[in-house]
């Protein structure tokens, strides 16, 4: 597949696939047009697979190379056998997703470690614009108004610290990044992450 | 399937093709077939595009459905009117791409467009088989074509592609020669047939059956039973296309009339063009390998044979790597039984991808021009190509 070269990752992607330790099985759910995935296979040399329902991205991950299933990502988990994986990322979707202890549940079943990033609710924007307009907060991580917004679990970096304790999960490793506009580049953030940090990023395990 | 031949909007062809014909199980050897019958000798006819590469790593054996044949692409003839059955698939810089490939198609044994079946003439009696023809299976159709990629001296196919009762091939010869194959796309098809699927097979078997020249199948030199098998195309017909698409085709719509005349003619448009459909086939087609082809078909259930039962056990065997294609408007084998042979491959392991493509075409949709599907399989014969290292992409 030479011709096909890995376009440059984006911050939080990058920032991901450090993590990913050469030759390992990585499920990726949630794969968008797998720029992830193809980025780890050809870098990396991982043996990928994804879980995206949109047919238009489906599509376009196959024509990269990447092996795709078409489908639910909490339907298509079930499947697989226990530790089938030594990774599940799940990218900017947790939250989207009805039932997220479930979901962490069933990553953590099939994979031993998970990844998992969300834009940060309790940004400092965030936090201004509904203090300041009374209105729900719309910011470039989370664009859309509160009537069409498929975001329906926002949640903080505290919020995702916390709930590792209720759900019986251990944080293994985190990246608090804030992005510029394009998301290519960005930076790490230690000072108040929780406050200054646009996305939140977390290598979990078992506990 | 349908005719969708047509001449290629890209306007690329692979060009002039040739029938061939290979000759096997000469006496004493006979082929053995699953129903513990045998028959000999056999023929197979077949055609090849493309240029076969030195470490013959590069082999894509194209697997035809129901009523198609080995005239995949390309023109026998300069003034010939209609290329092969998967042109707009098939040619340089399309999905299967020649110039990179070496693409073989076979008729399958049973039929009737030049491979050994029931019109073929038996060489202990000296006149057609007919119904003394021995029962066909999909796995005989698969050792039929065994045989011939044996002759051509290939011992590994970079992928198998099929749709339909060609996708049942493809997932036979998966099953069976494991070690052989690299990859499959099973397109628009099933690993059993459904009660729904057998059931319309029987009705237009009956059809051909019910016919007065069909005479048990000893037709040859009379009448033939073109009324039976025109009427057992109709039904297939309807199966082949969707609720969707015959209400966006047809509609209500009249045929050459403004009202409606309260006669038996072909008043309604989906009337006319299921009978023109009927008299087309009964010109190309034998009645008798209709009958066959369809049991095969009826038969064909690879957890029961493989898996006792379990479809995960049938392809614990299999180390292909898979692309599975089902059609949202199909309903002669639906994505949920995709969905079934997917989460199979799944639980063994296997490399698998799927993707339900929106279609309103219904069963047919894999027939018909799609960039998605054309993007799909190029994608994916890459990816095999990388993978295996076997051909310089």
């Amino acid at each position: 597949m030479c011709p096909l070269i890995p376009d440059p990752l984006r911050y939080d992607l990058k920032i991901i696939a450090s993590w990913i330790a050469p030759e390992s099985k990585v499920l990726g759910l949630g794969c968008g047009e797998g720029d992830l995935l193809f980025w780890l296979k050809k870098e990396k040399n991982v043996q990928e697979r994804g879980i995206e329902i949109e047919e238009s991205k489906v599509i376009k991950c196959i024509e990269k190379g990447i092996s795709v299933l078409q489908g639910d990502i909490n339907e298509e988990m079930e499947d697989y056998p226990d530790n089938a994986f030594d990774y599940a990322i799940c990218s900017q979707t947790l939250q989207q997703v009805y039932q997220p202890s479930k979901l962490i549940h069933s990553m953590m079943r099939v994979a031993k470690m998970g990844v998992v990033s969300f834009p940060n609710f309790g940004h400092i924007k965030v936090r201004m614009q509904l203090a300041f307009t009374g209105c729900a907060p719309v910011t470039r991580e989370l664009p859309y108004s509160w009537h069409n917004t498929p975001n329906i679990r926002v949640l903080s970096l505290n919020d995702f610290e916390r709930f590792s304790d209720q759900v019986g999960f251990k944080i293994l490793k985190k990246a608090a990044i804030k992005t510029k506009t394009t998301n290519r580049q960005g930076k790490m953030v230690n000072f108040l992450p929780n406050l200054f940090a646009t996305y939140g990023i977390f290598l979990i395990g078992k506990e | 399937m349908s005719e969708y031949i047509g001449q290629n909007p890209k306007g690329v062809s692979v060009g002039i093709v040739e029938k061939q014909f290979f000759n096997f199980a000469m006496p004493p050897d006979r082929l053995k077939l699953e129903s513990l019958a045998s028959i000999g000798p056999v023929t197979i006819a077949y055609e090849t595009c493309g240029t076969l590469n030195l470490e013959k790593s590069n082999v894509i054996l194209v697997l035809h459905a129901l009523s198609g044949d080995s005239h995949m692409a390309g023109y026998y003839d300069p003034k010939d009117t209609k290329p092969g059955w998967w042109d707009i698939m098939v040619g340089p810089g399309k999905g299967i791409d020649t110039d990179k490939y070496f693409v073989i198609c076979s008729n399958i044994i049973g039929s009737c467009a030049g491979s050994t079946g029931p019109s073929s003439i038996n060489p202990e009696t000296g006149t057609e088989y007919g119904t003394t023809f021995p029962h066909i299976t999909i796995g005989d159709m698969v050792e039929a074509q065994k045989a011939l990629i044996d002759h051509l001296n290939i011992n590994s196919i970079l992928s198998l592609i099929g749709g339909s009762v060609g996708g049942m091939q493809a997932l036979e010869w998966c099953v069976r020669y494991p070690d052989m194959i690299q990859s499959a796309i099973p397109l628009a098809t099933t690993t059993r047939h459904s009660a729904l699927a057998i059931a319309f097979n029987e009705v237009a078997r009956q059809a051909i059956m019910a016919d007065p020249n069909w005479n048990e199948g000893h037709y040859y030199s009379g009448k033939r039973p073109d009324m039976g098998l025109a009427i057992a195309r109709m039904i297939g017909h309807i199966t082949y296309l969707s609720d969707e698409s015959m209400r966006l085709k047809f509609g209500r719509k009249l045929q050459n009339r403004a009202a409606l005349s309260f006669e038996f003619g072909a008043e309604f448009q989906v009337e006319s063009y299921l009978q023109h459909q009927g008299n087309k086939f009964i010109e190309r087609f034998d009645a008798n390998s209709f009958l066959y082809i369809t049991k095969a078909a009826d038969y064909f259930d690879l957890a029961a044979q493989y898996g006792s039962g379990s479809l995960v056990k049938a392809f614990s065997k299999c180390r292909s790597k898979f692309l599975v294609v089902s059609y949202t408007s199909d309903w002669l084998y639906p994505t949920y039984q995709s969905k079934e042979m997917v989460k199979a491959m799944k639980k063994n392991g296997l490399d698998v991808s799927f993707c339900e493509i929106d279609a309103q075409w219904g069963h047919d949709a894999f027939l018909l021009p799609s960039d998605r599907l054309d993007n799909l399989i190029t994608g994916f014969l890459r990816s095999v190509s990388f993978d295996t290292g076997s051909v310089k992409i």
